[in-house]
């Protein structure tokens, strides 16, 4: 495919309790055949999803939060956090997963794609992406 | 249709995936390749066993591009392309490998 554009995610909302999470999550995964620019954003209560150590055994729920971390395998190149969500719930990039990627061709490697950005870079990179997805 | 493996019967859906990853022992593979007429040899049980792996490590089944990729890094370059891959599953190593394997469809496959 020749003509690629830039996607854009954008999760703002619990990991658990709605399906917006996870629909987000497959459509990420589905998406990815496609050859596109893949970002994604994780704002308000969205940067939850990020958050590593998370247990749903008592809940009933399957927990997917490893599968983010494949999400560089699948050709996603950047995860973006809202510096100032993840501050008004107490929280730190240490509180964050690790996701990394890698070019098997070029074997050009980044440890870790996640990324905490201010309010005024994800104006830019939400103005700058072609597609937006809101979840 | 229901499985019958060593003596137990194990739920299936209706395009033959294991309903419950939890029930899955080798047998099962060997039943399902069995009923596709194909012999396991230690290279499918490579995959096989890699697709087990994978989805213990990140609770999905790979898309078959992320499946060739990552083989090519575990098992060697010349093992991660889709010629060999195919050679081993012929309905679509996505597919049939992670039936098989007791995984759900590979997401984004139709």
């Amino acid at each position: 495919m020749s003509d690629i554009k830039k996607f854009m995610y954008l999760n703002r909302r619990a990991p658990y309790g709605t399906i917006y999470a996870w629909e987000s999550l497959e459509v990420v995964l589905i998406g990815a055949a496609f050859d596109q620019e893949v970002s994604l954003m994780f704002t308000d209560d969205g940067v939850y999803q990020l958050i590593k150590g998370s247990d749903t055994s008592e809940s009933d729920m399957k927990n997917f939060m490893p599968t983010y971390r494949t999400l560089g395998d699948y050709g996603c190149r950047h995860m973006y956090v809202d510096k100032a969500s993840l501050e008004a719930r107490g929280l730190t990039q240490d509180d964050l997963i690790e996701v990394a990627w890698e070019d098997f061709e070029t074997e050009e490697e980044v440890d870790n794609i996640v990324e905490v950005v201010d309010a005024e870079q994800v104006a830019t990179l939400l103005a700058e992406s072609e597609v937006v997805f809101s979840f | 249709m229901p499985i019958e493996v060593n003596g137990k019967s194990l739920e299936t859906d209706e395009e033959g995936y294991l309903a419950n990853i939890n029930e899955w022992e080798p047998g099962v593979a060997e039943v399902m390749a069995k009923e596709d007429e194909l012999d396991l040899t230690d290279e499918h049980w490579d995959i096989i066993n890699f697709l087990r792996e994978y989805y213990e490590e990140y609770q999905i089944a790979p898309a078959v591009r992320v499946l060739t990729k990552a083989v090519g890094k575990k098992l060697g370059k010349d093992k991660g392309n889709s010629k060999y891959l195919y050679g081993l599953f012929p309905y679509g190593p996505g597919k049939q490998a992670c039936r098989y394997a007791g995984l759900p469809k590979p997401t984004g496959c139709v």
